[in-house]
């Protein structure tokens, strides 16, 4: 196969996880609104950890964007 | 990757260019030419400054704008008090600051000044930017955890109740897990705020392309874009906030690790 449209397919196949980490990030927001609309009184606490959680599964999806931009503008 | 003619390339946005002095103003081989990116970060310093002056008055009843700093001021100070807890409240001043100018550049780039012709320049989708709040971050977790426990801070790898055939291999991957941090806190803020400029600005390649297509493409594909880009945006503001937050979070987080160990 021709490198370039091998690098652009790999590109192609990184949206895939940045897809993947969009089920990651609407999780961890569906199971917080799921525990927080059950005990509203302890929701507020819990706001710091909820921005954890979101940016640990978002992190993995940008390291899929990463990887598309590294193999088109740097590989 | 060079652009075709005629299509708007969505790297450009990105390019730092020296906005006066020269390519010969070196020192040691060091180009330090004020760019660009230089001549936004001093913009997101004066807004700050003005923004945060403003609301020192001291007033006994606070006005409208005192409020509105005193609210900036009085969610990262809760933030810290949950987060570390008493001894949180000496890096205030550190955390606000890098809330305040993470967040600040991160609005900044998103205004539409290109109306007028200016160029608004994102200083936080570059990574040697976000690499050296990082680094600054790390930095003041590393010196006060070996000031304040010397090297018992290496007992924050190893979590309590580890059984000792398991300490080895834990203390690895917690200290892979702990090296690791600075370039993942630096890799969030810095993708984030460049997939949303690149996506902004493929949106638009769209509306314009859409409508030199011909008045079919320009009827259809052209509002349905301009839309989604509106949308985007409100996105975009939305997320320059919470990448701001999440920063200043995670810094906090790891601040406390110093701090208080496990």
């Amino acid at each position: 196969m021709d490198m370039e449209a091998a690098k652009m397919i790999g590109a192609g196949l990184a949206a895939v996880g940045a897809g993947l980490a969009a089920l990651g990030v609407g999780n961890v927001f569906a199971s917080f609104l799921e525990g927080a609309l059950r005990n509203p009184g302890a929701a507020d606490s819990q706001q710091g950890r909820l921005f954890i959680g979101f940016a640990a599964a978002e992190l993995l999806g940008l390291l899929a964007f990463l990887v598309a931009v590294i193999l088109i503008f740097v590989a | 990757m060079a652009a075709e003619q005629g299509k708007v390339d969505p790297m450009k946005q990105f390019q730092i260019e020296p906005v006066f002095g020269s390519a010969n103003w070196e020192i040691a081989g060091f180009n330090i030419a004020f760019t660009n990116s230089a001549l936004w970060m001093a913009v997101t310093v004066v807004l700050l400054w003005a923004f945060v002056y403003g609301g020192m008055k001291r007033e006994l009843v606070p006005g409208r704008w005192q409020m509105a700093v005193e609210t900036m001021t009085g969610f990262i100070d809760d933030m810290l008090a949950a987060n570390i807890g008493k001894e949180g409240r000496k890096y205030v001043p550190y955390i606000f600051s890098l809330f305040m100018f993470i967040l600040f550049g991160n609005l900044l780039g998103l205004l539409p000044l290109g109306l007028f012709g200016l160029h608004p320049f994102t200083f936080t989708s570059h990574f040697t930017i976000t690499g050296v709040l990082a680094l600054m971050s790390f930095s003041i977790v590393l010196i006060v955890g070996f000031w304040k426990h010397g090297i018992g801070f290496f007992g924050l790898f190893v979590p309590h109740g580890t059984p000792l055939p398991m300490i080895p291999l834990l203390f690895v991957i917690e200290l892979f897990s702990f090296l690791i941090r600075p370039i993942s806190l630096a890799l969030r803020l810095f993708v984030a705020m460049m997939a949303g400029h690149v996506l902004l600005k493929i949106l638009a390649t769209f509306v314009i392309g859409s409508v030199n297509a011909g008045a079919l493409y320009g009827a259809t594909i052209g509002p349905a874009a301009l839309i989604l880009m509106i949308a985007i945006s409100a996105l975009e503001i939305l997320v320059a906030g919470i990448q701001a937050y999440v920063f200043a979070l995670l810094s906090s987080l790891y601040i406390n690790d110093a701090e208080n160990l496990h």
